[in-house]
């Protein structure tokens, strides 16, 4: 079988896959926004490159960046191969599809040098721009990464709905696990057939419901507290001298690899 | 899988993606409010939990999208559920990207948007006493609908993004259908279990919508 029974069996421990993870002290004392910016700017940076040694340098801070902020290979890993399924799709179709020198040629179809090239290209940045994002924004605590993004701009009724919503995954995938468990009790092994997907169609039902029943219970001790129609952000973000020094680096290193992979 | 990553699209779908989802956001924001806050945030995190589970179909398995039943039960709250779910996968769980954020919310999201528009009037005209039957088949058509449109606007994305992925895109369309398929017959199965269980998730009569939950 090529997928556990379960299908969630590597959830059980951390639902969030990068928990655990403890940063560098230089990477942990940055300001939050700086970190997310840092992050969009980088992977903007990554898509805007064309060579490829400019490209392994960007993976190669990426890789830097992320075992500062305590993730290991293992980590990396999964999450990695977890994209590398759609992109294998691809990068199997683009050598035959991209015109160009051929390279390579099986039966009628040829495979060009320009398309592995580009192909190459592609899955390179989407690996670089991953890892810099589970490095710099997925190594947070959810509810920080949340805080930063509304002072970041981020509308307030969409970052406390962020906020909900993870603290209800965290809650709803134990119901899910209690119910998956229960089902497996009574012998009910998952395979492709009618039966399989009704009963995962009253599982989805059942855990609705119990997240509705959860959502009035939440609204209850809302009121209870004096609720009054608005939701409030506590944080106090400091900027330090360390953020201004890593801003400015962050921004000669940007300059440096853009300027080099148009001169070069 | 229908998370797009990010070094595939070209900058005209990335940033038309981005402003297009932006938009619609906004609306759909503007429209909830912090007393819907909690069943939002519930819905849709048990939505991001049913996603996860995977579903055997012949031989391999799929994880569902779940965007037909979003869009029939949250209405336009789907829209920044589904993006709270796409920002949480790409940030924690490495699917997608940064820059195609716009882009695949607008995937999920638009089908999803559809589907609460064609069948949410059909679904609020249906009486917790009257058949199972047009009830399993509103869902189906929301399950079967979402699936099917979002591989079309995948495969849009990936064709308009240069020529050279139009056969890939061609082919991803193609591999979405078995989904579709059991995605239909599973969305059917809880619409009709939550009309027995729970009519008040539905848009109906006794109408205890998210947009009005007390």
């Amino acid at each position: 079988m090529a997928e556990p029974a379960d299908g969630c069996s590597t959830l059980t421990t951390a639902l969030f896959p990068t928990d655990g993870a403890s940063a560098a002290d230089w990477l942990a004392a940055r300001d939050t926004r700086l970190r997310l910016l840092a992050a969009g700017l980088f992977a903007l940076m990554t898509l805007s490159l064309t060579q490829f040694w400019t490209l392994l340098t960007a993976g190669l801070i990426a890789l830097t960046l992320a075992s500062a902020a305590g993730l290991t290979l293992r980590m990396l890993r999964g999450r990695l191969l977890a994209l590398e399924g759609f992109m294998l799709f691809l990068l199997l179709t683009l050598p035959f599809t991209v015109p160009g020198e051929p390279l390579l040629t099986l039966g009628p179809l040829t495979a060009s040098r320009a398309g592995v090239a580009q192909a190459l290209l592609i899955l390179l940045k989407a690996n670089v721009i991953v890892i810099t994002l589970l490095a710099l924004a997925g190594s947070l605590e959810p509810v920080v990464f949340g805080h930063a993004l509304a002072r970041l701009g981020l509308p307030e009724k969409l970052v406390h709905l962020l906020l909900f919503t993870v603290r209800q995954i965290h809650l709803l995938h134990q119901e899910y696990q209690r119910m998956d468990q229960a089902m497996r009790v009574r012998a009910f092994r998952p395979r492709s057939d009618r039966h399989t997907w009704n009963s995962y169609g009253w599982l989805i039902g059942m855990l609705l419901v119990r997240s509705l029943a959860r959502a009035r219970r939440i609204m209850g001790a809302m009121r209870c507290r004096g609720f009054h129609g608005r939701l409030y952000l506590l944080d106090t973000p400091t900027w330090n001298r360390g953020d201004t020094w890593s801003a400015a680096a962050l921004g000669v290193m940007v300059t440096a690899l853009t300027t080099a992979d148009r001169l070069c | 899988m229908a998370h797009i990553p990010d070094g595939v699209l070209s900058a005209p779908v990335l940033i038309a993606g981005a402003i297009a989802s932006a938009g619609l956001l906004a609306l759909a924001l503007r429209r909830l409010d912090y007393d819907h806050l909690p069943a939002a945030a519930a819905l849709s995190a048990a939505f991001f939990v049913a996603s996860l589970i995977s579903v055997p179909v012949g031989p391999s398995s799929v994880h569902l999208l779940l965007n037909g039943l979003m869009g029939l039960l949250l209405g336009w709250t789907a829209l920044p559920a589904l993006f709270v779910a796409l920002v949480l996968q790409a940030v924690f769980f490495g699917y997608g990207g940064f820059a195609v954020l716009g882009v695949n919310t607008l995937n999920m999201a638009l089908p999803a948007l559809l589907c609460a528009l064609a069948l949410r009037p059909l679904l609020r005209r249906e009486r917790p006493w009257s058949g199972a039957r047009p009830v399993f088949w509103i869902g189906a058509a929301a399950g079967g609908a979402g699936v099917l449109l979002t591989a079309v606007m995948l495969a849009l994305s990936l064709g308009l993004s240069g020529q050279a992925f139009i056969p890939a895109a061609q082919v991803l369309v193609i591999t979405y259908v078995p989904l579709a398929l059991v995605e239909a017959l599973i969305t059917g199965t809880v619409l009709r279990f939550l009309q027995r269980v729970e009519p008040d998730l539905l848009p109906g009569p006794r109408a205890l919508e998210v947009e009005a939950l007390p």
